[in-house]
């Protein structure tokens, strides 16, 4: 089984994203970073498929050289494989990262054979335009689905599951496929010591990309307005239980 | 020339997210000087169509094949794609559901056009320029979208759905999609029906425990609380990483949104992401040990204590009113 991952670096904001004085990133200069949650998911999906089933999983990254970390922590939990496509702006447009991502996969299935599986995340939790992996499933001529919870491989069949409300809808999708998956599909692992250390060694392979850019373009980034309230203190002890309780009777919670 | 405004149904059932959809539709549409027309696609169509005039769609084309049995991306994208070279449509827009965002998404690959998803204001014209949102609504961008054919989406919540002033007429006018058997590959195939009660994007009362909690164990006495108020325990990332409660307890950007009448947020910091799963709670009431945490600053009540011995003694007052 070969599997491959698409992940994106992005930013872990606190309480309060901030953003660069030209308006065109989140400013990042007291941030750590990590792989957007649903992809994070994607890695442990892919590890967990290959230690039942065999193989091996690549992930596939476009974005500053530093994204080089996601690519090892991937690695210190269990992937094998490493590419990045490096670019210098700070985000690149859906149309612009799915051409670049398509060709780098096609690159890479034409010298070592096509992938059973690719996985994305639903969307990347920074830009989130919900269209990456689609267009990358159309430029590869394959089958997609994406709000994947939930993946059972059989006879060349990939049976997926999505959650929709009160309960879950099946689709039965012919493998070479690809999906995309949600968080909460799986409790993804924390790295090893031993995975630490192998991580250290792993070779990133680098693959460029000329792809021109797409029709939506950024003007600027800017926070919501946000309502403020005054925060009413009731209490600083277990004796504020009765005031609590005041306010779940106001507004009618206790009945 | 018109805008499309595709409308979500299941088996029949118009979800409402649709008619907020074309309530921003319709508006979009004047502005932009084109006719507002709708589409619904698949089995169950034509009942799902019934309202949309009275919502402002002239046409409504109704799109058939023997592929369209329930939902499927490809075939459903593959058919609007259809619907829009036929009747040479300016522009198409959904709401920014799941099932919104992944049909455009696949509209788009298939005009090999751009596509921007969830907006909360377009200003059309020869560049359209919009307001998105990106961290699931924590952040704005200010973008523009140069295309040939403009596919858009709508925040799920970003409008109300409100009838138009003059209704519409509403036509029904069939399609008759063209689809390879290959496109039902990804069409539902089957279902599982989970037992339903109250669950958390519905609850009137969510008791929310995260890091500050401490343990798995611990979440006990949030379970009695949340019992006593026939409500249910949400929880943070940080709770659902340490595998302390199942993902479906998660409220936040990668989670459940949440807008119960109450949310008690306990042991719980309040991260950009955690909140704005919660911001829609009409009140909240943080606990937390630190008075200058987000949750506490943001909240419109709280309790600076320790969780473990306020919670409880909120129970224990609770039973003893109730006698
Ligand atoms: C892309 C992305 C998506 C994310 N999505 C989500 C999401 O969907 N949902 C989510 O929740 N998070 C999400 N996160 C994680 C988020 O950034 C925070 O890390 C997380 O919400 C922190 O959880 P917490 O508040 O429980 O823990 P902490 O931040 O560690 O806070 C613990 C709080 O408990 C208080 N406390 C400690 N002991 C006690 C006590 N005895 N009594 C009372 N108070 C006490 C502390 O003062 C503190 O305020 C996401 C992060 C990223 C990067
Ligand atoms: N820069 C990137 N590098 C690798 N994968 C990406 C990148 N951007 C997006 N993706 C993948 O595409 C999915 C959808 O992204 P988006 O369309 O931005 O919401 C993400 O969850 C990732 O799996």
């Amino acid at each position: 089984m070969r599997i491959l991952v698409c992940v994106k670096r992005v930013p872990a904001p606190g309480s309060r994203i901030n953003i660069t004085s030209d308006g065109q990133a989140v400013d990042a200069a007291h941030l750590g970073f990590t792989t957007s949650p649903h992809e994070e998911c994607a890695v442990e999906e892919a590890v967990r498929i290959v230690e039942e089933h065999g193989g091996e999983v690549t992930v596939l990254t476009l974005g500053p050289a530093a994204a080089e970390e996601q690519l090892r922590y991937a690695a210190s939990v269990g992937a094998h494989h490493f590419v990045l496509i490096p670019i210098t702006d700070v985000d690149w447009d859906p149309q612009r990262t799915a051409a670049a991502l398509g060709s780098a996969i096609a690159g890479l299935e034409a010298t070592d054979g096509p992938f059973d599986l690719i996985l994305f995340g639903n969307e990347s939790a920074d830009s989130g335009g919900f269209q990456v992996g689609v267009r990358v499933a159309h430029a590869l001529g394959r089958p997609i689905v994406n709000g994947i919870k939930g993946i059972d491989l059989a006879d060349g069949t990939a049976s997926a599951r999505r959650e929709i409300d009160g309960g879950f809808e099946v689709y039965e999708v012919p493998m070479p496929a690809v999906l995309g998956v949600k968080e909460g599909i799986n409790l993804p692992r924390y790295p090893t010591m031993k995975g630490r250390l192998a991580s250290k060694k792993a070779e990133v392979a680098t693959v460029t990309s000329d792809a021109p850019a797409g029709g939506q373009a950024r003007v600027r980034l800017h926070r919501p307005v946000e309502q403020v309230s005054e925060t009413v203190i009731l209490g600083t002890g277990p004796e504020a239980a009765s005031a609590v309780v005041d306010l779940l009777e106001e507004l009618g919670v206790l009945s | 020339m018109s805008l499309l405004v595709l409308c979500e149904h299941d088996r029949g059932v118009l979800a409402g997210a649709s008619l907020e959809a074309l309530t921003f539709g319709r508006d979009l549409a004047a502005a932009a000087g084109l006719a507002c027309e709708a589409v619904v696609i698949g089995e169950g169509a034509e009942t799902a169509a019934a309202d949309l005039g009275a919502y402002g769609a002239a046409t409504v084309h109704v799109a058939s094949h023997a592929v369209l049995r329930d939902f499927g991306p490809l075939a459903w994208g593959e058919t609007l794609a259809q619907i829009i070279r036929s009747t040479g449509a300016e522009a198409a827009l959904a709401c920014g559901t799941d099932r919104g965002n992944e049909v455009l998404a696949h509209v788009a690959a298939l005009l090999d056009e751009p596509f921007v998803a969830n907006c909360r204001q377009i200003t059309p014209g020869g560049t359209w320029s919009m307001t998105r949102m990106q961290w699931g609504g924590s952040l704005l961008e200010d973008a523009t979208l140069e295309a040939g054919i403009r596919l858009v989406t709508v925040a799920h919540h970003a409008v109300e759905a409100t009838p138009a002033d003059t209704p519409d007429a509403g036509t029904l006018v069939p399609f008759a999609a063209d689809l390879a058997d290959s496109a039902a590959c990804t069409v539902v195939a089957d279902r599982v029906v989970l037992t339903q009660g109250i669950t958390l994007a519905t609850s009137p009362v969510v008791v929310g425990g995260g890091r500050g909690v401490g343990s798995a164990e611990k979440f006990a006495a949030l379970e009695e609380l949340a019992a006593e108020l026939g409500g249910v325990v949400g929880c943070s990332r940080a709770v659902t990483n340490n595998g302390w409660r199942p993902h479906s307890d998660q409220v936040g950007q990668t989670g459940t949104r949440i807008a119960p009448q109450i949310y008690i947020a306990s042991g719980i910091s309040g991260a950009i992401q955690h909140w704005v799963g919660a911001m829609a709670s009409k009140n909240i009431l943080a606990i937390n040990t630190d008075s200058e945490a987000n949750m506490v600053t943001k909240a419109g009540y709280a309790v600076i204590a320790d969780l473990h011995e306020v919670i409880p003694a909120i129970t224990e007052e609770i039973r003893r009113r109730r006698g």
